[in-house]
């Protein structure tokens, strides 16, 4: 049901572009307005999310250890799991944002009769999670072509390599397939787990097809509706978004303008959601901190002045039997009245 | 409560309706409200408790009354729902921690079959992530733009009474363990969000009385017990002749001396009750061995610290009294004894907190010389790296044979290891007293498991519960002694060790519970011992 919304969404949204953008004037709107719009809302959006979070104070320092933390010298410590530099934190980090270390750990842990727990290594969510992640990062750097003029060469060779077993005319790139298969495995899954199809919204949807549908809009673009595809008109319009002199010269296919425009909604939709984990990965307390706060004192900026049930309060309640029972003491009782 | 026979359990954990054995809840899960029955709901804290501990400067502990979770109403204040958003954005501006991990998540499951309430007990809202939703789900309603114009659609939720009851139910189904934190891609830490839960419920005064007692405790004697002055040394006293009778060396023990070189702070479990008491009788042996100038004190007589499971300003006031009674009695420093949330409150909050503990000095072992560079600043030496450290240095005799009436295995304590990193001090420790051996990977290390009783949750009348959570470690333990007559669970915990007994009692009852200095003091050869000191033939359980 949520997917079908979230599916259905992303349909609506492509047939108003692919309608909308044949209306004649409101190619400008397509091609240039909205382009525009979505970078300043994505851009706006993602620093004051940024900030909205750095403002926020750390007021503890509570790094997840993963590993032997920095003690005595004969034991050995785990730099990466337990940083305790600064550089011993940034590879942690790195390992975590360039590899998903923690998502490479992960295990399937399953209840059988017995009872007996058994956990194995699950590998599938990391790998998926790396081609999708991958393939996206490096689509975008070849998308460069398209803004850049002239394109540095590295981009180029990257471009290259992307392409390197030059299957079809124009050659596939890996990163096409890339992006698909990991889109697919990833709903597959959310579909397919029982626990992760329980705690989906329709928020974890939406984005998965919306990529999808711009990964499809380019590859039938690239591969199969060529003809109706003016690439330097297209290039033409890109390096003049980026100089800020955009014109629109030819008229552009539909489907470049549903391609765009689906690219706009995901630029605008990305800093209101989870897709905000791009930022966030880098800020996590328990993964970016040093594990060193025994060492070294962590400031907290709010810190509130609270003083313990004072020692002499405790004395003074229990001052009687502390003597009785032989244990020091700060005041002698009183001497003690007699009775009469 | 009554707790089902092992084997009618054995089948509710397999069979039962879960999504860890593949059943499927049918309805989403903010239809399905929560039911409190006699058994599944810890006991609401006393009045009187509640009232004492918001009398105390600096604690605030509202709306103190007699009620019932099974009630329909929980005579809350009348401006509950603003005091809940109120407090939960106060904690947004002030924690970067609970902001990330709200706007964060990416709702990848990476963490479900993670946490050991879910695997016991199948429901799909002990899945850490959903732990989470239960309270993300009320801050995207009120606090974001999507939820607030697309609210529902997007899983938005009112803040409701029923909501709030959730929150209650869950967030005492959550030993604040981390080991969810381990896997996720973010590091997102449901034991965070579950003391934000926490927090929030106090301000209305929900919370239940396995915590709010020994705390007000902690406050007023000094430990959580509530033992007073004179019975804590009569305690330790007793323990004193023990080791004296099974040994023939009196340990000399002093209480609240000034001067000392080292305040020595241990939970007060560990002089109170077994087993934790053969601990207390190993720490005492072996700074007898070695000559330690150490002291006790009786105001500050508890290492753990039940206001971790409150909230920040309690853990505060509680942890005060270590530094406090360190500059009173004018020590050098602080050695602490095997307690898991004390370290974790010591590793990431003491100094925070309480410090800069400029009145210590950095520590020093007087009998190696090693100086402890970990600890400069907290000024606190953890009592296996002390140990660990006096071995190396072959400052310790020690017969393995005295253990050979046990066969261990290691339980590394949530705290000790998710939050501080202590993982090969005790095994260090363990390799030169006993023979031993590791449970399965995946059980062991960063990705142990919890006892499924900490934060507070060791409380009778859950004991349903506390078997189901516990059920995994119990597993892992059970897979030992059957391949390798392991018959020892050896920890560095008190909570672990009250909390483990009852669990091996009911999952593998041939197998015992024992902190890791039992075991040093097992095996430490002396001067001067009694002729019988070698034939103990349980160590120091031995009865004579
Ligand atoms: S592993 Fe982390 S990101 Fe994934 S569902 Fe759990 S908390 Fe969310
Ligand atoms: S902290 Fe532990 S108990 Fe709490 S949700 Fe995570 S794994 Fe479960």
């Amino acid at each position: 049901m949520k997917y079908a919304l979230s599916f259905l969404a992303v349909v609506v949204l492509a047939a108003v572009a692919w309608l909308g953008s044949q209306v004649p004037g409101m190619s400008y709107i397509f091609g240039v307005a909205f382009p525009y719009l979505a970078i300043l809302v994505f851009l706006g959006g993602f620093v004051y999310r940024i900030v909205q979070w750095a403002k926020t104070p750390v007021p503890f320092s509570i790094q997840t250890t993963c590993g032997q933390g920095k003690s005595l010298d004969f034991i050995k410590h785990n730099k990466l799991e337990a940083p305790h530099t600064n550089a011993q934190v940034i590879a942690r980090m790195a390992l975590e944002i360039f590899t998903f270390r923690s998502l490479f750990r992960n295990t399937h842990a399953q209840v059988h009769d017995g009872p007996k727990i058994t956990y194995e290594s699950s590998k599938w969510l990391w790998l998926f999670a790396l081609i999708f992640h991958y393939s996206f990062l490096l689509i975008i750097i070849r998308h460069m072509r398209f803004f850049l003029d002239p394109f540095p060469g590295l981009l180029a060779l990257i471009e290259a390599l992307d392409g390197f077993f030059s299957i079809g005319n124009p050659t596939w790139y890996l990163t096409s397939a890339g992006i698909v298969v990991g889109v697919l495995f990833l709903f597959a899954r959310r579909i397919a787990s029982t626990k992760v199809r329980y705690i989906s919204l329709i928020n974890d949807y939406f984005p998965l097809f919306l990529i999808l549908g711009i990964a499809t809009t380019g590859i039938l673009m690239r591969h199969f509706l060529r003809t109706d595809v003016d690439i330097t008109a297209i290039k033409t319009l890109g390096v003049g978004l980026v100089t800020l002199q955009p014109t629109i010269q030819v008229s552009l296919s539909p489907l470049f303008y549903t391609h765009l425009f689906l690219v706009c909604v995901l630029l605008a939709y990305f800093p209101f959601s989870k897709l905000m984990h791009m930022g966030g990965v880098f800020m996590s307390p328990t993964r970016n901190m040093k594990n060193d706060t025994r060492e070294n004192r962590h400031v907290n900026p709010w810190n509130p002045r609270i003083l313990p049930h004072s020692y002499a309060g405790y004395e003074d309640e229990f001052r009687e039997y502390m003597v009785e029972a032989g244990l020091p003491v700060e005041k002698e009782l009183p001497p003690q009245k007699d009775e009469e | 409560m009554s707790v089902p026979k092992l084997e009618q359990l054995s089948k509710s954990v397999v069979k039962g309706p879960s999504l860890a054995t593949g059943a499927v809840p049918t309805k989403d899960w903010m239809e399905i409200p929560v039911e409190f029955k006699p058994g599944n709901y810890a006991y609401p804290a006393k009045k009187e408790k509640v009232e004492y501990l918001n009398s105390q400067k600096g604690l605030h502990f509202p709306n103190a009354r007699e009620w019932s979770p099974e009630d329909d109403d929980w005579k809350l204040p009348e401006d509950w729902k603003d005091i809940i958003l109120q407090g939960l954005k106060e904690r947004l501006d002030k924690f970067r921690s609970l902001k990330i991990f709200m706007d964060c998540c990416v709702r990848c499951g990476a963490c479900a079959d993670k946490c050991h309430f879910f695997l016991g007990t199948g429901d799909p809202k002990n899945m850490p992530v959903l732990r989470a939703e239960l309270l993300r789900s009320v801050y995207r309603n009120d606090f974001t733009l999507g939820g607030k114009i697309l609210g529902k659609m997007v899983g938005g939720r009112e803040m409701t009474v029923g909501v709030l009851k959730e929150w209650f139910m869950y967030s005492y189904q959550c030993t604040e363990c981390r080991r969810c934190s381990v896997f996720c891609p973010y590091g997102i830490d449901t034991a965070e969000i579950t003391m934000m839960l926490r927090e929030l419920l106090h301000l209305v005064g929900v919370g239940i009385n396995w915590i709010l007692e020994p705390a007000s405790n902690s406050n007023r004697t000094g430990n959580h017990m509530g033992l007073q002055p004179h019975t804590f040394k009569d305690n330790v006293d007793f323990l004193v002749d023990d080791v004296e009778n099974l040994t023939g060396v009196r340990p000399n023990v002093t209480f609240n001396r000034k001067g000392a070189e080292v305040l020595f702070i241990t939970p007060s479990a560990d002089v109170f009750a077994e087993p934790g008491l053969y601990t207390a009788m190993g720490y005492m042996i072996l700074f007898e061995a070695i000559g330690l100038d150490y002291t006790w004190s009786t105001y500050a007589s508890e290492g753990g610290n039940f206001g971790l499971f409150t909230n920040n300003e309690t853990m505060k006031k509680l942890n005060a009294k270590m530094y406090a009674e360190a500059e009173r009695l004018g020590v050098k420093y602080i050695i602490g004894g095997e307690c898991g949330h004390m370290w974790r409150v010591l590793h990431q909050y003491m100094d925070t907190m309480n410090g800069p503990a400029d009145f210590l000095e950095t520590p020093v072992s007087a009998i190696t010389g090693t100086k402890f560079q970990n600890a400069a600043s907290t000024k606190m030496v953890h009592i296996t790296e002390f140990t660990a450290d006096l071995i190396k240095h072959g400052k310790l005799k020690f017969d393995k044979s005295r253990n050979s009436h046990v066969k261990a295995t290691f339980h590394d304590s949530c705290n000790t290891s998710r939050a501080m990193g202590l993982l090969d001090e005790p095994r260090y420790v363990l390799d030169h007293v006993v023979d031993w051996v590791e449970m399965p990977e995946g059980t062991i290390r960063e990705q142990t498991f919890c006892c499924g009783s900490g934060t507070g949750l060791n409380t009778d009348e859950i004991m349903e519960l506390r078997m189901r959570s516990g059920f995994p470690r119990a597993n892992a333990v059970q897979y030992v002694r059957d391949k390798f007559d392991v018959n020892m669970l050896s920890c560095v915990c008190a909570i672990d060790r009250a909390t483990l007994t009852s669990l091996n009692n009911y999952w593998t009852p041939e197998v015992g519970v024992c902190g890791v200095s039992e075991l040093v003091g097992n095996a430490i050869v002396q001067e001067n011992e009694g002729e019988n000191r070698a034939n103990l033939d349980e160590g120091l359980r031995t009865l004579v």
